[in-house]
């Protein structure tokens, strides 16, 4: 099969970027899309060019690494999965694909489709963790959780932290995410010493970082690889309302 | 060198409680002033990051991905052992013990293994209090179920995404040390070289993988928790960023690399299938719970699944080890495949899978009941084969997946250079010739959580009283400047051929010679080819771009060549042992029905190989058993 990528190309965070064309043959439905960006740079080492820049790990949709616009969906053209699990089947012959990066202030460019997504790991680093020190564990059955909380912490807590709520979302609102993390452990028993600060100051950090706020489009819930639901959100206000009221 | 591995006075039972009572102590103000470097950031690295920083030690902590949070421990799906009983069906911390001792073929230290099923326990409480949603019965209490090898139920889960929900809780941990300024980290940074000063590791040079630039980093002292190295075989269920290339480099400046061999291959990844392919996406093992395993009697029978009869097919596990069945240990069951696709009754379209049946388990259970236990497996299977598995048999085939081979460590995680432990995956230690499911979560959070923790203050007492290492030292000097050499060589060379040409011929290799059956023409043959290949990767590669920018070729680069050395060291340690045990099968060595056959009498030891100008020593650690006698592993 034979498509042609329209590439994203930018050679830094303060270079402009231009599309770039590239007319790819010996393709196969079988492949995965980031397996014929493979096979594209390749073709590009071969012309001695430099490859293109962008981002995976596991390539099983679980680490969260990858993600890029495909003909300008987040993560491609199905809802919810991940760039690396899309095939080349979803694809014609002679298609056109447009890629490019997450588009959003909060993750800047570093390289062609790479960027900066560690805003995330600071919204983390403001509490989303129970503050309790290694060996000081009670025994694990001494607090039961009903099998329905510990489910609804764990639709939670699925989040790969790919950032296509935030890439997808006309606000750039990590609400999403943020919420995600917070009802995790919020819904949970070991969670709520600490449940109030939690919310405020993870919710804070999200503000502070340039995220926009959430208008309830959905759009971040048909794009997210696990399907965590926007009632997610609805959950964090109404946890905020209650934190700021309780101090 | 003599090996020592400093295993505790004592009966089995006592023996970490009397290294405990012995080990030194440092006083809080003194911890403050040594800093530890942590090389990676998953389960083992980011719980020693974490637990080390809340003991008061400074620590930097490494990793090349852009974030801790995606270190391939998120991968795992299947769960995590524990020896709780809580099912009430026997289990304690002997027989967990025993099975993972007799799971890896009697080819590790008894009191390691006694250690891991030891502290599995502690480390579930551990878990439930950072929050980790281990799936409940509806009464609240945990939920287990069984993984290969055994027959009791000790797996603890968390839907298919166990090692995600573990190493968000790492993760966060560590997370919550860099709120406290405790943890420094450092990603999108990979480590290059070691820094070693006067026989101790003192430091690591790291290429920053945004700019390019080589950085020094100096520390008291140095922990590799860099994972598994099976991506030599290219097609993996590894993520394609991990490597060899930490402890290949430690290994070059003079730590031993234990039984780098012993590699596990999976039995239930999905089949390869196109030359294309850059990974081999993993089924949990746990789906061995609930489906039967296998292919038609008929040879290259082109029937769909469904339309075969009952009586045409063959269940070979249950045949052929009928007390565990589906559940046999993973080198048995991937072998047992790889025998019955060799004799002409795989299927699918290249041939090369078996099926992986649930029909039963939905009559007898109920659709939703399999839907709650393996929901996302069935819809990851989905996408990416567009088959639904709830009407038709999975295909499935084995599949590189785990070292139990690494660097060499005594009982304290140290290896052979003072001061440089290593941790998790990337570590020789409790796991003998095969790993049991579930059991590597449990080493790599062990390690990093409660052993390191506890052994690391006996070496850096001493450190205490000596100079604090600086990195304008010539040391760091001359690593930095080999680094920058052999980076400039590669970027020079402007050959005809891709890093992913050698990385498929390499993988080639490996997997006809040195996966589920090794033989010695094969192995000897094996060597001389991949020299073959490492000359012509180096006088014949092709890499674009510069290294002074992000430059994924120049990373992929630099791992391959790392791989292709130790690929050879692979081979030469299976071509030495003339036995067939746990994963590594010698076809000379076998019964007339195809079991291994293991020899205590000459190969009971841990081989351990010095690095010596390209040439290798083996060293060999004797394996006493005081407890338990080695019997003939058996699963029939
Ligand atoms: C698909 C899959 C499923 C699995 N399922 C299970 C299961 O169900 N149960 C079970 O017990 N085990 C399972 N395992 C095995 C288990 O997940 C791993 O053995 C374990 O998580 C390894 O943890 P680790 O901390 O040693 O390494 P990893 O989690 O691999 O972390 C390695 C870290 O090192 C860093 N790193 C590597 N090289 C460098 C370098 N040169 N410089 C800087 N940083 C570097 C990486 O960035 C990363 O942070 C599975 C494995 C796979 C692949
Ligand atoms: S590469 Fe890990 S989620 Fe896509």
């Amino acid at each position: 099969m034979q498509v042609t990528f329209k590439i994203w190309r930018q050679e830094g965070p303060n270079d402009k970027g231009t599309i770039r064309d590239y007319l790819v043959d010996g393709l196969s439905e079988d492949m995965s899309f980031l397996e014929a960006l493979d096979h594209l740079n390749e073709l590009l080492v071969l012309k001695n060019e430099k490859v293109i820049a962008y981002e995976y790990d596991c390539r099983e949709g679980i680490c969260g690494q990858c993600g890029v616009f495909i003909n300008g969906r987040a993560h491609g053209p199905h809802d919810n999965i991940t760039t690396c699990q899309l095939h080349m089947r979803s694809f014609n012959d002679g298609d056109t694909i447009v890629v490019e990066p997450w588009r959003t202030a909060s993750f800047p460019v570093i390289k062609d489709l790479i960027v900066d997504r560690s805003a995330f790991d600071r919204i983390i680093e403001q509490g989303a963790y129970i503050t309790a020190k290694t060996g000081t564990a009670p025994e694990a059955n001494a607090i039961l959780i009903p099998k329905e909380v510990s489910d609804n912490a764990m639709d939670a807590a699925a989040c790969i932290g790919c950032g296509a709520c935030v890439a997808t979302c006309k606000n750039s609102s990590a609400a999403l995410f943020t919420a995600a993390k917070i009802n995790h452990l919020n819904r949970l028993p070991q969670g709520k010493a600490e449940e109030h600060k939690r919310v405020k100051e993870m919710t804070y950090q999200m503000e502070i970082e340039g995220f926009g706020s959430c208008t309830f489009t959905g759009a971040c819930e048909v794009e997210c690889p696990e399907g965590i639901s926007i009632t997610n959100i609805a959950e964090l206000n109404a946890r905020l309302t209650k934190a700021n009221f309780l101090g | 060198m003599k090996l020592d591995s400093k295993i505790p006075e004592g009966k089995l039972e006592e023996k970490w409680r009397n290294y405990q009572i012995k080990s030194q102590l440092i006083n809080p103000a003194n911890k403050k002033k040594l800093n530890v470097i942590v090389v990676g950031s998953g389960l083992s690295g980011a719980g020693a990051a974490a637990t080390l920083a809340e003991l008061g030690y400074d620590v930097q902590c490494f990793c090349y991905q852009d974030s801790a949070r995606r270190a391939h421990s998120v991968a795992a799906q299947g769960g995590i052992n524990a020896a709780k009983n809580y099912q009430h069906d026997g289990d304690s911390v002997w027989r967990m013990f025993y099975d993972t001792l007799k799971g890896g073929d009697f080819r590790s230290r008894e009191a390691n293994t006694y250690r891991l099923a030891e502290l599995s326990a502690p480390l579930i409480d551990h878990y439930v209090q950072q929050g980790v949603p281990f799936a409940r019965e509806y009464g609240g209490v945990l939920v287990n179920r069984s993984f290969g090898g055994v027959q009791v139920q000790r797996t603890f889960y968390a839907r298919g995404q166990t090692g995600q929900q573990l190493l968000l809780a790492a993760y966060s941990q560590l997370y919550k040390m860099i709120h406290a300024k405790k943890v420094t980290m450092f990603p999108r940074s990979e480590m290059l070289d070691l820094v070693v000063i006067n026989g101790k590791a003192k430091g690591i040079i790291v290429r920053d993988l945004v700019t390019g630039e080589l950085k020094r980093y100096a520390a008291d002292a140095v922990v590799l928790a860099t994972g598994g190295y099976s991506r030599v075989f290219r097609l993996s269920t590894l993520a394609i960023g991990c490597n060899g290339s930490a402890i290949w480099k430690a290994h070059k400046k003079g730590a031993y690399f234990a039984a780098p061999s012993f590699t596990q291959i999976h039995p239930t990844a999905l089949p390869q299938s196109s030359e294309a392919q850059s990974k081999l996406t993993l089924m949990s093992e746990s789906l061995r719970n609930d489906g039967r395993i296998w292919v038609p009697k008929k040879q290259e029978d082109t029937r769909k699944a469904n339309d075969i009869p009952e009586e045409e097919r063959d269940y070979y596990l249950e045949r052929r080890y009928p007390s565990f069945g589906n559940l046999a240990p993973r080198d048995i069951a991937s072998r047992a495949a790889k025998e019955r696709i060799d004799a002409g009754h795989g299927v699918g379209r290249l041939k090369n899978a078996v099926y992986l049946d649930f029909k039963d388990a939905i009559a007898k259970f109920g659709l939703e009941t399999i839907k709650d236990r393996y929901g996302n497996l069935f819809t990851m299977y989905k996408k990416i084969t567009g088959i639904d598995a709830y009407k038709e048999p999975m295909q499935i085939s084995p599949a590189a997946h785990f070292s139990m081979g690494g660097l060499w460590v005594d009982y304290e995680l140290m290896t052979t250079i003072p001061g440089l432990y290593a941790v998790g995956e990337c570590n020789f230690s409790d796991h003998g010739a095969n790993r049991l499911g579930a059991n590597s979560l449990l080493q790599a959070s062990i390690d990093g959580y409660f052993v390191l923790p506890n052994t690391i203050n006996n070496y850096l007492a001493s450190a205490l009283k000596e100079e604090h290492p600086t990195t304008d030292h010539p040391e760091f000097e001359k690593a930095e400047k080999e680094v920058k050499t052999s980076i400039d060589a590669i970027l020079k060379i402007n050959g005809t051929k891709t890093v992913d040409h050698f990385h498929r011929e390499l993988g080639k290799v490996m997997w006809q010679e040195c996966a589920m059956s090794r033989n010695k023409k094969g192995l000897e043959k094996a060597i001389e080819d991949i020299q073959i290949l490492r000359d012509d990767f180096w006088n014949d590669v092709r890499v674009t771009g510069s290294g002074d920018e992000l430059n994924t070729e120049l990373e992929k680069a630099l791992r391959l060549a790392d791989f292709i050395e130790l690929a050879i060291l692979m081979c030469t340690d299976a071509l030495e042992r003339d036995e067939s045990c746990g994963a590594h099968f010698r076809e000379e060595f076998q019964t007339e029905d195809g079991e291994a056959v293991r020899k205590d009498e000459d190969y009971s030891y841990v081989s351990a190989w010095e690095y010596d100008n390209g040439n290798f020593k083996l060293h060999k650690e004797e394996l006493e058993f005081e407890f338990v006698k080695p019997s003939v592993r058996s699963y029939k």
